[in-house]
């Protein structure tokens, strides 16, 4: 028989508005950019974190969903799984990378936009905070994919990879973001579904 | 659980465009290292391993004439029809695919289709290319994707989501990526040499490469190789420097050992990742200590290659398979004298050796790891 | 040097993205590592770009970085004596 799984939490940052559970945390229509817009929720979250402001957008916006996500566990296991997707990976600093070295004359590459011109690495931002020492996968695909989450968040569970699984989407490209974070585990009230997960995806 | 057969490979790499030609290569301690003096790839000359633009072309007119695919879609699209071609019972369309990558076709960033960008462009010209219902899977996890996508693929194949996979790995030479290590002063001037005293960082290299795994033992021809453990882990620790303890490395390896039902005095060789970085050699060296590794075998083949990214660990893990079906271990390119902390046992020189087990790991920006046992089996 | 010193630490909270620090914050012989301002090693390499970038200082060695980043005293003192532009 097929086991089940649950998903216990979900948050979500789109239109300006950040949610957990489908209940409005947080909203701002008023910022200029995203980075003031993610420094808005990084203050109204009371957050002291040094590193966030080092981060670059992609790694804000997951890493904000992710307090909020984790925010009512006392401990997350440090056997809880990551796996993200999204269209644009890094697209948006690897612009920024990318216009540090069109110019011959000019040409001063960035370690601090290079080392974020991978998608994974917010995957590691979220580990460092809260001390994840578990699987990783980061996946492109052309738009958010509750089957294809659902699928390989199950695989990770049944061969016994993770405890606990996040699951989830956090998508950047020119201004333009979507992210939603579902946490997935063993025990739980919301039976795992790709139906279910794309309800609160949509939500 | 179903169980996951190496069944078939194929790699296009400036050492050959057959795996067969790779390994006449290894045999010859062959680099594909060169120094390259290309300003459409670098201002100032570097060593690297770079695959030649128009044997490449050419070796494609064999299977297509379009012309308008990027160099990487090139390898990777000669790749995959070599091994279909080599293999005539892998039906394409009921496989899984993972293509693994970390950049893709970024070059198009500076041209003026910057579609070609997105790294979904490559699933969509292999579906296009091969007339897939589905679009293939992307994995883009930095320097660990190649053995990630296998991990992966074993596990899809495991829990019976498909009963053959293939997974695609490739990366190019960019400018992107070079200036990015040369701002992370870890580009070296002369020819990598990985885990050695005299080490100067890393040379970065490209290809592309494919395996097939299938759950089907008729599938298997010759002798059976099973990836009969894996596991992920990430370090938790810096997000470019790795772990000065190896805590998600040895985590992996750990687990990976676990799986495969072995301890760690049943691994014969290990082909590790070795990017020839102080840190990384470093690194790994204290995590195959921990793990009780340090007597065992061991070799990089970031000296033949150079480090091909999303290409590098599906390529080592290939090579590894067979090695596994010849008996044989090839020396680490580059070293001579050992230069990090911990004891390790590098081969210096080509090998027969009788071999059942092979550890194959990698790691990467971002804290992870990633450990895989690659096994000689009896079905 | 007074003036370099200030511009140093305007530069590098700018650079390193030190949204909490302020220039008042940083004395001019206080660690830039370690327990100091918490620098870590991306923004070492970050350093190198910027004495590069800004005053046409290019490092033979980055390892020579370490003893150049020790302080805002030492960093100004090399910076006046090496800088091209």
């Amino acid at each position: 028989m097929e086991q089940q799984y649950y998903i216990t939490s979900f948050c979500s940052i789109k239109n300006n508005k950040i949610s957990k559970n489908g209940e409005l945390l947080y909203s701002d229509d008023n910022s200029d950019s995203i980075k003031d817009f993610a420094k808005g929720i990084y203050k109204f979250l009371e957050l002291k974190y040094p590193k966030f402001h080092k981060m670059d957008e992609l790694c804000k916006l997951s890493f904000l969903a992710s307090e909020v996500l984790l925010s009512d566990q006392l401990e997350v296991s440090e056997d809880t799984a990551l796996v993200l997707a999204n269209r644009a990976s890094s697209l948006d600093t690897d612009r920024k990378h990318q216009d540090t070295i069109k110019d011959r004359e000019n040409y001063f590459p960035s370690p601090a936009v290079f080392v974020y011109t991978l998608p994974n690495i917010m995957m590691g931002e979220i580990s460092i905070r809260h001390q994840l020492k578990s699987e990783n996968a980061f996946f492109v695909k052309k738009a958010f994919d509750a089957k294809f989450l659902t699928t390989y968040s199950r695989v990770l569970l049944d061969t016994n990879k993770a405890s606990n699984v996040i699951c989830g989407w956090v998508d950047l490209d020119n201004d333009k973001y979507d992210v939603f974070l579902a946490f997935i585990s063993r025990n739980g009230e919301k039976l795992l579904s790709k139906e279910q997960l794309n309800n609160f995806y949509k939500s | 659980m179903k169980k996951a057969y190496l069944v078939a490979d194929n790699i296009i790499s400036p050492l050959g465009f057959s795996t067969e030609a790779n390994l006449e290569n290894l045999r010859a301690n062959n680099t594909g290292i060169n120094r390259v003096d290309n300003k459409t790839i670098y201002e100032e000359p570097f060593y690297g391993a770079v695959i030649n633009n128009d044997l490449l072309s050419s070796s494609l007119e064999i299977v297509s004439n379009n012309v308008e695919y990027s160099k990487l879609e090139k390898m990777m699209l000669l790749s995959i029809s070599k091994l279909l071609s080599e293999n005539p019972s892998l039906d394409i369309k009921k496989s899984g695919i993972i293509i693994s990558t970390t950049k893709g076709n970024i070059n198009a960033l500076c041209s003026n289709s910057e579609t070609k960008a997105y790294l979904g462009s490559i699933a969509e010209t292999i579906k296009d290319y091969f007339d897939l219902d589905s679009e293939p899977i992307v994995l883009s996890n930095a320097c660990i994707s190649g053995g990630l996508a296998l991990a992966i693929a074993k596990r899809m194949i495991q829990t019976g989501e498909y009963e053959d996979m293939i997974v695609v790995g490739g990366d190019l030479l960019s400018e992107f990526t070079l200036s990015g290590f040369f701002s992370f002063q870890a580009v070296s001037p002369a020819p990598c040499k990985p885990f050695c005293k005299n080490r100067t960082g890393i040379s970065l290299g490209e290809a592309a490469a494919v395996a097939w795994l299938s759950s089907n033992p008729k599938n298997v021809k010759g002798k059976a190789i099973q990836i009969t453990g894996d596991a992920s882990a990430n370090d938790a620790n810096h997000i470019s420097g790795p772990s000065r303890t190896g805590e998600g490395l040895f985590i992996s390896i750990s687990k990976a050992l676990k799986e495969a039902g072995i301890n760690n005095t049943q691994i014969d060789f290990i082909t590790a990742h070795g990017t020839a970085t102080p840190f990384n050699d470093e690194m790994e060296a204290i995590a195959f200590n921990r793990a009780g590794l340090q007597n065992v075998p061991v070799n990089s083949l970031k000296g033949y290659y150079g480090h091909t990214l999303g290409a590098s660990a599906l390529i080592e893990s290939i090579i590894a398979r067979h090695c596994l079906m010849n008996d044989e271990i090839f020396a680490s390119l580059g070293f001579e004298e050992l230069g990090v902390s911990q004891p390790i046992n590098i081969i210096k020189k080509n090998e027969s050796k009788s071999l059942r087990r092979v550890l194959k790991t990698a790691s990467g920006f971002g804290g992870c790891n990633v450990a895989l046992v690659i096994e000689k089996v009896s079905l | 040097m007074a003036e370099l010193q200030e511009e140093l630490k305007e530069k590098i909270i700018e650079q390193l993205s030190l949204e909490d620090v302020e220039v008042s914050e940083i004395g001019n012989d206080d660690p830039l590592f370690g327990d100091g301002l918490g620098l870590d090693s991306i923004d070492a390499l970050e350093l190198i770009v910027l004495l590069e970038k800004d005053y046409g200082i290019k490092l033979k060695d980055p390892k020579e970085g370490k003893a150049i980043f020790e302080s805002i005293n030492v960093m100004a003192d090399y910076i006046s004596k090496n800088r091209t532009k």
